[in-house]
């Protein structure tokens, strides 16, 4: 059968061409992705960006500065790669890479005070950015204290590079002062890690991290490097970055494959695009608008993928999930046929796999084959990368979707379930007033970054986004912590003209606030909004909710005063207790040209609704726990 | 105190719209595996018992890398064994798992993933499968030890005035099956590698041009 035949076969018959998924090894007759017909449509080989000619720059920095020793080989790898800033702490084993460092007016290095921070704000620096964020740490201590923000990397998708000091090569094994085996602990957390060997090829590994980093689906990659190697001398100038020869990217999908999702698309009655994280990393988010308004598709999004779409648009769902808005559950548990694009179906979006979209026919675009049908089987799979193949879909769709009631349907439940929060007179200040207060006082381009818990579901509910590259935050890990020393990176990756607002909960800024200090020396102007309950918030709601209001390890009842601390730190502090306190306070700190922070004291009974309960059904989502 | 949980602070400011059990419900379901399946007809997928073959970069750590992706990602492994090729920058890496199909199909698609691994291919029924017993007994009788060895094609290797040991190589009902005869001697220790494993005929068991990363099928 020619492909075009089976085009029409599948046109007419409506089999999906199956994915990997579902044929038995050593089926004949399906065209599945990997069999000759998929390899020969997607664009194989390393990305063609890296394997360019040394560019004159790179010349011209080894004519003035020659590369003298492994640990100028790895400045000169990062500087060819037109880095900026890296992020870390000193240490014994990485203090030859420091001292390299210290010739390169290319590179600026900002000193954080904790190398978990330096990790977040290298993460954050390289979600805003779109460039891998680097950090750098010694070995041991310095490393493991990495490997919080590398696992965040990790399970979100960034584009990062750790360079981490190690013991000299004849030491390693010998349980070494600050050794630990670094490449052993961070191989599951990254996208791949290597071990320095030898002062000639250090800085090729180093641009073989940096362009693995941001190919394909990004993710951290780390370079552990001995101090022997770093120290050892050599003449030879880092050449251009290589990919691997075993990696390869597929960025456009099978034909085939996109014919029959073409087809499914135009016979579907209510038909919804999932927009992922993937939309936004992948720089998809004008070809997702073309797509979704020009066929009328109502845009529902994850918890990444905020931005990817604008929120303020009449086919903006929002988002879906545990905390997901009640009409983007509705339209997800309703919808016919789900496009998603750039998402893995992670398990806080699904609720429960068994109730999940449930009389969906599924697209899934993912650049990530091991993504499709890993959570939730897909009927049309299409691998490459998001902007490539929306644009292929476009290309292959000839009418839209007959969807006229559906999107009714969608306007009535955005109607039915709306976001609007009480304000109850007899009740302390309430935190969904203070996000869009915030909002309000800040530019459409603003930055949002969080740490992790009720204050960031607030942010994500009540701040509407509307551009890509505007939220930072910790979505597959969850790390408490994240919004301070993401807020460093991401300033750092800013437009000058771009605000920053970090929220932040009391408890999760407990974690990591002596980055604060990072923010005043380096004169950053960073707003840090603490929704503070004294509480672990999230904790105690669920406590509330599902262990009999036992509020184990959740209640502090004493905070310190977060805005004395600011002050202390150098920064400006406010304190808010009340909603006609807010604007002033929110102007101020806004307008101030440097790190400041306000500390609402929110009310502590407050909670993060609607909720779909763990492995619940996100049809059922409850409006108030009474309805857990 | 009352259960009436309208009274409750929380519910105060409950956010507005139909309760849960007034909403309109859809008819599907899935199955654990994201599937959508018959509600009425819900079908367990059996576990298959499959061979895999990947062909890796001949460097340090990478068979430390598999087998920590097979643990983390709880596949179940039965054996995994690594060893030189005709390329001297090659590894292979035979592994049999048991997993349902998505399990395998997820198996093989997480193992591609590695940046490390070439190529990875599931053979087929028909692949070529060897695994190695070396059995030692005692050496009571040697003339039947020596006539059990011939019989599963394997031979003694080591004779001793206590013990003797044999080889035995062949699939592993072969192997199970001379263990059990070899029991009658006095079986003084074993040991068994994996799997060993080639693709029949001229097929490339991985082949080398295919793309490591995109979902395989031995189609």
């Amino acid at each position: 059968m020619s492909d075009h035949e089976r085009d029409e076969a599948d046109a007419t018959n409506g089999e999906p061409v199956p994915d990997g998924g579902e044929t038995a090894a050593g089926q004949a007759g399906a065209t599945a992705p990997g069999s000759a017909a998929e390899r020969g449509a997607g664009d194989e080989g390393s990305d063609p960006g890296v394997d360019e000619p040394p560019t004159d720059e790179s010349d011209q920095r080894a004519a003035e500065r020659p590369v003298g020793t492994g640990a100028q080989s790895v400045v000169r790898a990062l500087e060819n790669a037109d880095i900026e800033y890296l992020f870390g702490v000193q240490g014994g084993a990485i203090m030859p890479v420091y001292d390299a460092l210290y010739d390169s007016e290319q590179l600026t290095h900002v000193t954080m005070a904790h190398e978990q921070g330096a990790s977040h704000a290298a993460d954050a620096f390289g979600i805003v950015s779109g460039d891998p964020g680097v950090c750098l740490a010694t070995s041991g201590p310095g490393a493991t204290n990495l490997v919080t923000g590398i696992a965040d990397a990790d399970m979100d998708s960034d584009p990062m590079i750790a360079l981490t000091g190690q013991v000299s090569t004849e030491m390693v094994g010998n349980d070494a002062f600050q050794e630990t085996d670094t490449t052993g602990v961070t191989d599951p957390i990254t996208k791949h890690n290597s071990f320095a060997t030898d002062p000639d090829t250090v800085g090729d590994d180093v641009g073989e991290a940096l362009a693995l980093a941001d190919s394909g689906r990004p993710g951290p990659t780390l370079v552990d490097l001995p101090k022997d190697v770093t120290n050892g001398e050599t003449d030879r100038e880092p050449g251009a970055p290589q990919m691997p020869e075993t990696y390869t990217v597929q960025k456009s999908a099978d034909r085939t494959n996109v014919v029959s999702a073409a087809r499914a698309i135009e016979e579907a009655d209510q038909p919804a695009i999932l927009a992922g994280g993937g939309i936004i990393k992948g720089d998809a988010s004008q070809e997702l608008y073309e797509f979704a308004t020009e066929y009328e598709l109502p845009v529902v999004t994850t918890m990444p993928a905020l931005g990817a779409f604008p929120e303020d648009h009449e086919l903006s769902m929002s988002m879906a999930g545990m905390h997901g808005t009640g009409f983007a559950n509705m339209a997800i548990t309703h919808t016919d046929l789900l496009i998603g694009i750039g998402t893995r179906f992670d398990d806080r979006l699904t609720g429960g796999i068994e109730t999940f979209a449930p009389d969906a026919e599924v697209v899934h675009v993912d650049i990530d084959p091991a993504e499709i049908s890993k959570n939730i089987h897909a009927d049309y799979p299409l691998i490459g990368d998001a902007g490539t193949v929306i644009e292929q879909l476009h290309d292959q769709i000839d009418r839209a979707p007959d969807a006229d009631e559906w999107r009714d349907q969608c306007v009535e439940w955005k109607e039915e379930y709306p976001m609007d929060y009480p304000v109850p007179e007899d009740r302390p200040l309430q935190p969904e007033f203070v996000v869009e207060a915030l909002d309000e006082a800040t530019g459409d381009d603003a930055i949002v970054t969080t740490g992790v818990g009720q204050h960031q579901m607030w942010a994500c509910q009540y701040w509407e986004f509307t551009e890509p590259r505007t939220w930072v935050s910790s979505h597959g890990l969850g790390t408490m912590g994240y919004g301070m020393p993401a807020a460093v990176g991401a300033r750092l990756a800013a437009d000058d003209d771009q605000d920053v607002v970090c929220f932040e909960g009391d408890g999760s800024f407990l974690m990591t606030l002596q980055e604060l200090s990072v923010a005043v020396r380096e004169e950053l102007d960073v707003t840090v909004a603490v929704l503070n309950n004294e509480y672990v918030g999230m904790v105690r709601q669920w406590q509330d909710a599902f262990f009999e209001g036992r509020h184990a390890a959740s209640e502090y009842g004493w905070c310190p005063e977060f805005d004395k601390l600011a002050e202390a730190f150098g920064a400006r502090g406010w304190a808010v207790d009340d909603y006609d306190e807010v604007a002033d306070a929110v102007e101020e700190a806004v307008d101030y040209d440097g790190p400041s922070v306000i500390d609402f004291r929110i009310d502590p009974q407050a909670n993060v609704y609607p909720m779909v309960p763990s492995g619940g059904d996100n049809g059922k989502f409850a409006l108030s726990e009474g309805q857990l | 105190m009352s259960n009436d949980t309208s009274t409750t602070p929380d519910d105060s400011k409950a956010l507005d719209g139909p309760l849960p059990e007034e909403r309109p419900e859809p008819q599907g379901k899935r199955n654990a595996q994201g599937i959508r399946i018959d509600p009425e007809a819900e079908a367990e997928l059996d576990p298959e018992r499959v061979t895999l073959s990947a062909l890796v970069l001949h460097e340090p750590g990478v068979l430390a890398q598999v087998s920590s992706l097979f643990s983390r990602r709880q596949f179940n492994i039965e054996s995994l064994t690594v060893g030189l090729t005709e390329n001297p920058d090659r590894a292979r890496i035979t592994l049999v798992i048991e997993e349902t199909r998505p399990g395998v199909e997820q198996a093989k698609k997480q193992l591609a993933k590695l940046v490390p691994v070439a190529a990875v291919r599931e053979l087929e029924r028909d692949a070529t499968l060897r695994e190695l017993a070396l059995i030692k007994v005692s050496s009571e009788h040697p003339d039947k030890v020596q006539a059990l060895a011939e019989m599963y094609g394997g031979q003694a290797v080591d004779a001793g005035a206590e013990t003797i040991t044999v080889e035995i190589t062949g699939q592993r009902p072969q192997i199970e099956n001379a263990v059990e005869a070899f029991e009658r001697f006095g079986v003084r220790e074993i040991t068994r590698t994996g799997t060993a494993a080639l693709a029949r005929g001229a097929t490339e068991t991985a082949e080398s041009g295919h793309p490591p990363n995109a979902p395989m099928n031995d189609d």
